[in-house]
């Protein structure tokens, strides 16, 4: 358990210096370490299918942010009103804490979930879906909506992404769009 | 930036994506069809293949990668895959319920096994690669051709 407690303190740091730092490129890379240290602690917590998609979509994310952020100086603002902005950041930190120290004494012990429906998928897992990774039995079987919901929310992300970045407006009927515009 | 961005990187980039580009591309497809076997599935498999083009267009350009995958081909494999999952979940109807498992489940660890699994993780990797490929193209390309413009 060691291990795990020596990753968290790495992301930790790791985002801290992302917070910290002038530099945007160096902000994410530090951004990019957590998210690695974080699929070394889904590996160390025996969870591999997300490891992985952790790791490769932190790749994505990092390629993305790094061709996006390349070169650009963002403007960053710190104007007045230092004193209002820093006692809500106390206020609600204070309230976020006590309600954390509220909700974990409720939570059972690290470790040790409680297995009412799990065991179920667990035991009846591989006679019932046939499939050897109980994780994949899950996530397209026995919660497959869960699925349909995450593919319908991507989809509407990458509209929604095609959307907003594109250059030209609706065309009108008859109306030639140079291919290199669209 | 956008000039060289939008020839590729150096020769020993180039050379080393040759390489490389094809076996991203396998494990990709092997991690996807695995998906109801070992580790992995239909999401991670499907943004390894759309890192796998990705890689071809930073090191190659644009037009290289837009040859071997057009905009066309990338919006038709996203919204195939997402009729494809729903036409999967929607044939359930004919034994029962949506999303029934309808198809023979086969003997357990072997590739043809699990009923519709395999078939919906395919369905979901070509969502998830086409979707991620046309998100990286809008949200890198895009911003650099805007700012060719303003010049």
């Amino acid at each position: 358990m060691i291990e795990l407690y020596i990753l968290l303190i790495f992301m930790i740091i790791g985002a801290i210096v992302a917070i910290e730092v002038k530099d945007l490129l160096s902000s994410v890379v530090a951004v990019g370490a957590v998210g690695l240290g974080l699929s070394i602690a889904f590996l160390i917590l025996k969870a591999p299918d997300v490891a992985i998609t952790q790791l490769v979509v932190e790749i994505l994310c990092l390629i993305i942010l790094i061709r996006a952020t390349l070169k650009k100086d963002l403007p960053f603002s710190t104007s007045g009103r230092w004193f209002f902005n820093s006692l809500i950041t106390a206020g609600f930190l204070t309230i976020f804490l006590f309600m954390a120290a509220e909700a974990l004494q409720q939570l059972p012990k690290f470790g040790q979930p409680i297995m009412r429906v799990a065991s179920t998928y667990l035991q009846q897992g591989l006679s019932e879906t046939g499939a050897a990774n109980l994780v994949s039995s899950v996530i397209l079987d026995f919660r497959a909506y869960d699925t349909l919901g995450e593919a319908t929310v991507l989809f509407t992300a990458v509209i929604g992404v095609l959307t907003l970045v594109r250059r030209i407006g609706r065309k009108k009927i008859g109306e030639k769009v140079k291919a290199e515009d669209e | 930036m956008s000039k060289e961005h939008q020839a590729g990187m150096s020769l020993i980039v180039k050379t080393i994506t040759r390489l490389t580009v094809g076996l991203i591309l396998l494990y990709g497809i092997y991690i996807l069809l695995h998906g109801h076997i070992s580790p992995g599935g239909g999401f991670a498999g499907g943004v390894i293949v759309a890192l796998s083009f990705i890689h071809l267009m930073l090191a190659y350009g644009k037009e290289m990668a837009f040859k071997k995958l057009s905009k066309g081909a990338a919006s038709f494999l996203e919204s195939g895959g997402a009729i494809m999952f729903l036409l999967i979940a929607l044939s359930g109807f004919s034994g029962g319920y949506f999303f029934l498992n309808f198809i023979n489940k086969g003997e357990p660890f072997r590739l043809f096994s699990a009923g519709i699994i395999p078939l919906c993780n395919i369905a979901i990797s070509f969502k998830v690669g086409a979707g991620l490929f046309a998100i990286f193209v809008a949200l890198v390309l895009l911003k650099t051709n805007s700012k060719e413009k303003e010049r």
